[in-house]
């Protein structure tokens, strides 16, 4: 079985500063990592094909600029089988919809039998390039994923929700997004490390990819989101004060504020 | 010349320096106090190959370069030097002396667990009467059939409390002085081998360092490193590249003090700023920096010399001299910076000036190192 998993590297948001004249981040001396769910997708991915132990491999996936081969350099070192980077200025400016258009094909030129992408990145925090992916290429998802288990020809797997969680059987080819709660992912090892200077990095430029890709569709041209504004968040004002209320009429007072804000 | 680390360098790099934050700082305090190293923590390393970084994977070891493995050294030391040291004895000197001196068939049978993680090592070479002046050792190695019985006491070797490998330095033939001293490899379970308890100490607490006897220990010759006499040259050689692990675990321990006071003069507020503003402080700040920046391109030297196959000796010993002294001055330059409270046990800082004293004395006191440099210096 073929399992890619999708990674990003961004930057270390713990140690990510905004520049408060631009209100962008300021990305220079910033180190970069892996983003964490990727990296528990990752691990979910080492352990699944362990389990197998029938010569199934997994391939760490990424598009970003030629930097962004340090991270499949890492996924190696954590004893991914292959990494290959999608990269080419053509593909610079895409949001989500033209970066997951981007992967799907990818996807589709490697070859996959399980998708497994992170939840959501720590820079954009969107967790939409997972889902669209498997839009894409027609195949089953399931998001937020926190346990998988192999059963027959497909996977059992536990989704988290904000009040439950649903036990979902799935087939394969399918696509997972996957969170924390998935795994802890494993360090690299020394020698793991000295394995992957060995090993190449497969790189797909939009050449490798043109008969799937139509140019209308990726980079900035293919992205219909544009960021009017962004900002950093002000610390909030004082609190509304209400004098002078019986009991009920504080009550209805709360009530319906917080109505009003859609808190309920 | 290219002072940029290769990628592999800095995922190396990387790896050592979360896994020293996630796995050793919550723990480096408690290990201190209670002067016990946790084998949780070792087992651990072992695991993800940080005891065997420089040696070929042939045997199960990383298949990095020296200066990987002094990447290592800073930054487990900048966190806890204890660990340094304890990483530095397995790596450099017991298995250094198996890697360079032993047959094939001593590297299958000692190396390869000792590289792979199965197998802890250690150094015994120092005595109660021998430290400076190694060609002074009392202890004894007597032929007897097809084996070596051997006599004699030791003082401290580190990671002896654990370790499974011992690799020991006996008086052959005595008139001969230090060409009359062999190199044995010794198993923990030998019948007449014993440790004594931790001895107490004031730095690098939480280092196993214990006085090791022997009494009628029979090694079979297979085990002897070398030939006879050559003992005191494996012993000199070995040091010479436990040299550059100990510049190394000085640089870390400078550059972790460092990074306690560089957070601290920030959130610190005295005549009402930060005393990050004092030009006293800053200062300080660019002075210590400066010196822990010269300490490390010289260990990067040392390790890129050895790598290169160069003679590394004085180099090593340079390293060695320099770095240890800044580890000392910087320590106790962020004590001062942080004042009370860096005297205080609730910050690293004291443990860490505690920590670098031992960094002028073991594996060659600084005035050994002088002794080294100037014998490079070569005057008639």
């Amino acid at each position: 079985m073929k399992i890619v998993v999708c990674i990003k590297q961004v930057p270390d948001t713990s140690e990510v500063e905004i520049d408060p004249k631009t209100n962008t981040l300021i990305r220079t001396g910033i180190p970069v990592i892996i983003n964490p769910d990727d990296k528990s997708g990752i691990e979910a991915a080492l352990t699944l094909r362990d389990q197998l132990g029938d010569g199934s491999t997994v391939t760490a996936l990424s598009m970003g600029p030629p930097q962004a081969e340090q991270a499949l350099r890492e996924a190696l070192a954590m004893g991914c089988d292959e990494g290959v980077l999608v990269s080419g200025r053509e593909f610079g400016g895409s949001d989500t919809l033209a970066t997951s258009t981007i992967l799907a094909a990818a996807l589709q030129e490697i070859g996959y039998d399980l998708i497994i992408t992170g939840r959501q990145a720590i820079d954009g925090d969107t967790a939409q390039v997972g889902p669209q992916i498997a839009e894409h290429l027609g195949i089953p998802q399931v998001s937020y994923v926190e346990e998988i288990q192999l059963d027959g020809d497909g996977l059992i797997v536990l989704r988290q929700f904000e009040d439950r969680y649903h036990r979902l059987r799935v087939r394969f080819p399918c696509l997972l997004t996957a969170i924390g709660e998935l795994g802890e992912p494993r360090y690299m090892t020394v020698a793991g490390i000295t394995a992957s200077g060995e090993k190449d990095v497969k790189v797909l430029s939009f050449a490798d990819l043109s008969s799937r890709l139509d140019p209308a569709t990726i980079g900035l041209k293919g992205s219909p989101t544009s960021v009017v504004r962004s900002y950093t968040k002000e610390p909030k004002a004082q609190g509304t004060v209400l004098k002078g209320l019986t009991a009920d009429q504080a009550v209805d007072a709360i009530m319906a504020r917080l109505h009003e804000d859609h808190l309920l | 010349m290219d002072f940029q680390l290769s990628k592999a360098q800095q995922l190396q790099r990387d790896l050592f320096r979360r896994f020293a934050e996630k796995e050793i700082r919550p723990i480096a305090r408690e290990m201190d106090e209670t002067e016990t190293y946790s084998m949780d923590l070792l087992e651990k390393m072992q695991k993800l190959g940080f005891l065997g970084i420089p040696y070929s994977t042939k045997y199960g070891g990383g298949g990095a370069d020296t200066l990987t493995y002094t990447l290592c050294m800073e930054e487990v030391s900048k966190v806890d030097a204890s660990t340094g040291i304890t990483i530095s004895v397995h790596t450099s000197l017991c298995c250094g002396c198996i890697n360079d001196f032993g047959t094939e068939e001593q590297k299958e049978k000692f190396l390869r667990p000792l590289v792979s993680g199965q197998k802890v090592g250690c150094f015994s070479l120092t005595e109660p009467n021998a430290g400076s002046d190694a060609s002074g050792l009392q202890t004894t190695a007597v032929l007897d059939g097809d084996s070596y019985v051997i006599n004699g006491s030791k003082v401290f070797t580190t990671n002896s409390g654990f370790a499974d490998i011992f690799v020991v330095f006996a008086v052959t033939d005595k008139a001969m002085g230090s060409d009359g001293i062999s190199a044995f490899i010794v198993e923990r379970d030998t019948p007449g081998l014993s440790v004594s308890a931790n001895i107490p100490r004031m730095g690098i607490r939480a280092a196993s360092n214990c006085e090791v006897a022997y009494e009628n220990v029979r090694v079979p010759v297979a085990n002897r490193l070398r030939g006879e006499g050559k003992g005191y040259e494996i012993a000199m050689h070995a040091l010479d590249g436990g040299r550059i692990g100990i510049g190394a675990q000085s640089v870390g321990i400078a550059q972790g003090a460092l990074n306690e006071a560089l957070k601290y003069v920030k959130e610190r507020k005295q005549f009402g700023k930060p005393i990050s503003a004092f030009q006293n402080t800053r200062f300080k700040l660019a002075e210590m920096q400066t010196q822990v920046d010269a300490a490390r391109l010289m260990v990067w030297r040392a390790a890129m010399m050895k790598d290169n196959k160069e003679d590394y000796s004085a180099a090593a010993a340079m390293c060695k001299l320099f770095a240890s002294d800044v580890a000392n001055q910087v320590t106790r330059g962020c004590v001062q910076l942080l004042g009370g409270y860096g005297y205080s046990r609730e910050y690293p800082v004291e443990r860490m000036m505690r920590d670098a004293k031992i960094t002028e004395i073991y594996e060659g006191t600084s005035e050994v190192m002088k002794m080294v440099i100037y014998g490079s210096l070569k005057v008639k």
